[in-house]
This record gives C-alpha cells, structure tokens and sequence, in this order.
C-alpha cells in the first residue's frame, strides 16, 4: 500500500466518522419530535 | 437563530470545502513524507476542536456546580460528545499518518497515551451520563469533567517536556511551516472549528429537546397517575 492511499484512508475515515455520528443526530432529532407531538396530542 | 444557524452552515460548508482544496492540492508536497503529510492538515484541527469542546466542557461544568442551571448542564454533555467524535479522529487518523512514517500503527508513548487516556476519560463522561439518572448524575459527571480537563494540558504539553517519538510542533519554539502550508493549515483549523462549534450546537438543541421530552413524559404521568390516586380508596376492598 503506498503512501496516497493512507492519504485518502485518514480522510475517508476522518468523514466517515463525522457522517455516521452527523446522521445519529438526526435520527435522534426525528425521534425526539415526534415523541413530543405523540405527547401533546389532546 | 435558526437564520444564523443556516448562514454559518453554509459558510462553514465552503470553508470545509476550500480547506479540502488547500490540504489536496494548493498545500506543496512535504519534502521528507511525501503526500502522507496532508494528514496534518486533518489531524491537527481535529486535536484543536477536540480541545476547544473539551475546554468547554470544562467551563459548563464549573458554571453547573456553581450555578445547577440546567442549560450548563446541556452544554457540558453536548461538548463532551462532540470532542469526543474528533478525539475519535485524532486517534484514527494518527496511526493512518504513523504506518508509512514510523513504520508502525502505535507506539505507547506520551502524547499517543495520553490523547487516548483523554478520550477514555470523556467516553466514561458519556458512559456515566447514559446509563445513570439519578439526581446527582450531573454533579458527578460535572466533577468528571474538571478533573477530566487536567489531562487536556498533559496531552498538548507532553511533547516539549519528554522525549517523544511524535514531531515537535511545527510553529513557535523554532519550527517553521511553508507559507503555502501555514495557509492550507489555517483553513482547515478556522473550517474545523467552525464544524464543531455547529455540530455542538445542534446537539444542545437536541439535549434541550431531549429534556422537554423527558418534562412532557414526567407531567403525562403526572397527569395519569392523579386519576388514579382518586379512585385508589374506590377500588380498595374492605378490610
């Protein structure tokens, strides 16, 4: 393996690791909103 | 708020993406480690983020103990998960950048050890403030978190007072970085601590959030519950 591919590896994981956590936090996000509105229905 | 959430997502957004210019293709090819050396680019704002997150972590913690105001509390679990995902890729992108260099993935020496002894103390932080909900869980973790914050110090100072196998820091004390270089630098670390500053903004949205749920869920069980205390003496049979 030469040196441009641990290149692209550190920054390929570097976004991986930001997308993966960036979408939990969405998926948190969606669920906590509609738990509240479940819970504010008359 | 939500205009200047929008706005400095988008600026935040070009920065990250000229950043990725400047590390990729305007930054020259370090002479010794060749392209290799653009993980710098990536790592080292990554580590500052981390910092800056765990400084205030630190700084909500103190106002908590001293204040107990919830929104101290929220920003001192949003912070510590943030810098927790960039010590994560401090700690991923560091042995990617050792292997071609050092010929190895790790070496227990003091910066590698105390980096990932820092990121063991903040994943604990998280740990304690999942899996524990009792009253006192916020000054616990907020008591964590100071002393957490004493090895923020080691880890960044650990290189000037030993002999470690990780570079001496290329800036001040006598080191020296390519104009070129500096520049692609100072990008990447305004564009990545933009990036955190956001990520952790909209995680203490989502903690405040997550707290409103938990107040809604508390007041319908409240509300169940007083039905029930009524008809109690109802329902009881006769002794």
């Amino acid at each position: 393996m030469n040196a441009i591919k641990f290149l692209f590896a550190a920054y390929i994981a570097t976004w991986l690791i930001h997308a993966f956590y960036l979408g939990t936090l969405v998926r948190r996000f969606g669920r906590l909103r509609r738990e509240l509105k479940e819970l504010h229905k008359p | 708020m939500k205009r200047l959430f929008t706005f400095l997502s988008i600026v935040t957004a070009i920065l990250l993406v000229y950043g990725l210019y400047q590390a990729l293709v305007a930054a020259p090819t370090e002479r010794t480690m060749g392209d290799v050396q653009r993980i710098f680019y990536y790592h080292v704002p990554s580590a500052w983020t981390a910092f800056c997150l765990f400084f205030t972590n630190l700084i909500a913690s103190i106002v908590y103990l001293a204040t107990k105001r919830m929104k101290a509390d929220a920003l001192a679990v949003a912070s510590a998960e943030v810098g927790v995902v960039f010590c994560t890729i401090v700690l991923v992108t560091g042995p990617i950048w050792a292997r071609p260099v050092w010929g190895i993935w790790w070496t227990w020496d003091v910066r590698l050890t105390t980096t990932l002894v820092l990121w063991l103390i903040y994943v604990s932080y998280l740990v304690l403030r999942r899996f524990s909900d009792t009253a006192q869980t916020p000054i616990l973790a907020a008591v964590l978190a100071v002393f957490g914050a004493l090895d923020v110090p080691i880890v960044y100072f650990s290189i000037w007072f030993f002999r470690t196998q990780h570079p001496q820091p290329v800036m001040g004390r006598g080191g020296s970085l390519d104009p070129r270089m500096l520049h692609a630098f100072l990008i990447n670390l305004l564009a990545f601590s933009c990036f955190g500053a956001l990520v952790c903004w909209s995680r203490y949205r989502l903690e405040l959030l997550h707290r409103e749920v938990e107040e809604a869920h508390a007041m319908a069980s409240l509300s169940d519950a007083e039905p029930a205390k009524a008809t109690l003496p109802l329902n009881r049979s006769p002794r």
